[in-house]
C-alpha cells in the first residue's frame, strides 16, 4: 500500500523551506481533489503531502474598478463562481467555475490547484488565460510574476521550480462594453472531464460595433490550455458581423492540435471549436452590448453535452 | 507512518482519534468511528455517495485529508434525525420513494441538505445542478427530485 507523511505550513515560508527541504519527494496540496486520486491510482507517490490549507491570507478574493481581481491561489472554485463580482464583471469564469465538477468538489478544489495541475481540460483555465492573469509566485528567491500564458509547459507540467509556490492570480481591471462566456463541451452534463473548452472575451469600442479586443483560449486541443490569437486577430479594428465571428472561429479551429482519445478524435474536437468559438463570441457580443444573461441562463448555455 | 492525533466535532459530538497521515476522511468515518452510513462508491469524488458536511459545506470525503479536518465540524448521515424524528430530507426521501437499493441516498441527502440551507426556494433546475455531483443507477432521479422539492417546502413551513 502506497502511504505518505503528512505536513502542514502555516504561513509561505514554512510552506517553501518544506518544499525546499523534501524537493521531488514532497507535493503541495490544499483542496486535495486531485492529488488522492492521482495518488489512489499510483501516478504520484511522495513520501510527504505539504499542506497549504491553513494558510488563510491566501483564501481571499479581492475586486476593484481601478485594480482588477485578485484571486488567492486557495479561493475555492465555488467562491469564485459565487462572488458576485465575478458574475458581474468576469462572466467567464464564472461559467468556467460553474462547469466544473460537482458542487462537492467545488467545495474543496482550489483554484491555484487546477492552474498547476496543469490539466489541459482544467475548466478554470480558458477564461484565466481569457482575461489575461497574471501568477504571483512566491518562493526561495523571492515573489515574481508571470503570465499565465507562460506558466504551462506541457500536460501536468509547470514554470514553478522547486521550493516555489502559486500564491494568486491578478485578472486587469474589467473593459466598458465586455462581455465573455465559457462553453464546456462534454459527454456527460455533469462530472465530466471537457471534451473541448473555450473563453471568449470580447471588447467593443463606443460606436458598440467595433471589435476593440478580443481575447480567446482553447482547453482541451493541445498539451496545455492556450490562447487563439490568430483567431483573436481576425476580429481586432473590425465590425463585428456574423461572418466575421465565422471567419474568427475558422482560425481558431486551424490552431488547435487536438489528439484523439476516449472523448473525443481530434477531427471531432476541430469542428468543436470553431462551433464553440462561433457561439461563445456571439453571446459576448451580445453581452458587450448590454444584453444581461442571467446566471441561470449562462449556467445552462456553460455545459454543452454530447448525449 | 504513525498514526497522529486528531480533534474534530462530528455529529455535535468533539471526537480525539489517531489517524493514519494517509487516510481521507471517507476511511476515518468508516474504519476509525464505525460510521458507516456514509459510503464508498468510487472513491476519487465522481459518485458522491461519500458526501458530508464539512463546515457547512457539502464535500466529497473519499477527497479530503483526514488531518486536513481538523477542528472541523462535520456532520453525517448519521447526525441527521434528532429525537422527535426524522430529518425534513430524510422524511420526503421516504414519503416520495427517492431511493430503491439505498447505496447513494446518504451521499444524495447530504448533498441536498447542505443545498437548501443555502437555497430554500430552489427550481427543479437548481436542484437538478445541485445533485449534479451524485450518482444513482436505480431511481432515474425523478422521485429524487421531487422528494428534494418536497423537503424544501416542508423545511420552508417548519421555519416559518
Amino acid at each position: 500500500m502506497l502511504r505518505f507523511d503528512y505536513l502542514e505550513a502555516r504561513n509561505l515560508r514554512q510552506a517553501i523551506s518544506l518544499l525546499q527541504r523534501h524537493g521531488e519527494d514532497a507535493r503541495l496540496v490544499a483542496g486535495s481533489t486531485d492529488f488522492l486520486v492521482r495518488w489512489r491510482q499510483g501516478f504520484w507517490r511522495p513520501s510527504c503531502v505539504v499542506n497549504i490549507k491553513g494558510i488563510s491570507s491566501l483564501r481571499r478574493i479581492t475586486y476593484s474598478a481601478r485594480n482588477g481581481l485578485n484571486l488567492g491561489a486557495l479561493a475555492t472554485v465555488q467562491a469564485i463562481e459565487l462572488d458576485p463580482r465575478i458574475r458581474r464583471y468576469y462572466e467567464a469564469l464564472a461559467t468556467g467555475a460553474t462547469s466544473f465538477a460537482g458542487v462537492q468538489v467545488r467545495n474543496l478544489a482550489t483554484v491555484g490547484g487546477n492552474v498547476c495541475n496543469a490539466s489541459p481540460a482544467g475548466d478554470t483555465l480558458p477564461a484565466l488565460l481569457a482575461f489575461d492573469a497574471q501568477c504571483n509566485i512566491a518562493g526561495p528567491e523571492g515573489a515574481r510574476t508571470l503570465p499565465l500564458t507562460e506558466f504551462f509547459r506541457g500536460p501536468g507540467r509547470t514554470a514553478l521550480s522547486t521550493g516555489e509556490v502559486l500564491t494568486g492570480l491578478k485578472l486587469p481591471p474589467p473593459q466598458p462594453r465586455t462581455g465573455s462566456l465559457y462553453i464546456k463541451h462534454s459527454p456527460r452534463g455533469a462530472m465530466d472531464i471537457a471534451t473541448v473548452g473555450v473563453a471568449s472575451v470580447l471588447t467593443l469600442e463606443d460606436d458598440g460595433r467595433t471589435c476593440k479586443d478580443a481575447r480567446i483560449a482553447l482547453g482541451a486541443v493541445g498539451p496545455v490550455p492556450f490562447r487563439a490569437s490568430a483567431a483573436e486577430a481576425v476580429l481586432k479594428g473590425k465590425e463585428v458581423t456574423a461572418d466575421l465571428l465565422a471567419e474568427a472561429a475558422n482560425e481558431a479551429r486551424n490552431q488547435a492540435t487536438p489528439i484523439d482519445d476516449v472523448r473525443g478524435s481530434a477531427d471531432y474536437r476541430k469542428e468543436m471549436v470553431e462551433a464553440l468559438t462561433n457561439r461563445t463570441l456571439q453571446y459576448a457580443f451580445r453581452m458587450a452590448r448590454g444584453e444581461r444573461l442571467s446566471f441561470e441562463e449562462q449556467r445552462r448555455l456553460a455545459v454543452q453535452t454530447a448525449f | 507512518m504513525q498514526k497522529q492525533p486528531l480533534e474534530f466535532t462530528v455529529n455535535g459530538r468533539r471526537r480525539q482519534l489517531l489517524v493514519a497521515p494517509y487516510y481521507s476522511l471517507l476511511d476515518t468515518l468508516r474504519d476509525e468511528m464505525q460510521l458507516t452510513g456514509t459510503k464508498k462508491g468510487c472513491d476519487e469524488g465522481d459518485c458522491g455517495a461519500c458526501t458530508v458536511i464539512l463546515d457547512g459545506k457539502p464535500v466529497t470525503s473519499c477527497l479530503v485529508l483526514a488531518h486536513s479536518a481538523r477542528d472541523a465540524e462535520i456532520t453525517t448521515v448519521e447526525g441527521l434525525a434528532s429525537p422527535d424524528g426524522l430529518h425534513a430530507v430524510q422524511q420526503a426521501f421516504i414519503e416520495k420513494g427517492g431511493l430503491q437499493c439505498g447505496y447513494c441516498t446518504p451521499g444524495l441527502i447530504m448533498a441536498a441538505v447542505g443545498f437548501l440551507q443555502d437555497n430554500p426556494v430552489p427550481s427543479e433546475e437548481d436542484v437538478k445542478f445541485a445533485i449534479g455531483g451524485n450518482l444513482c443507477r436505480c431511481t432515474g432521479y425523478t422521485k429524487v427530485i421531487e422528494a428534494i422539492m418536497l423537503a424544501a417546502e416542508t423545511m420552508r413551513e417548519q421555519n416559518s
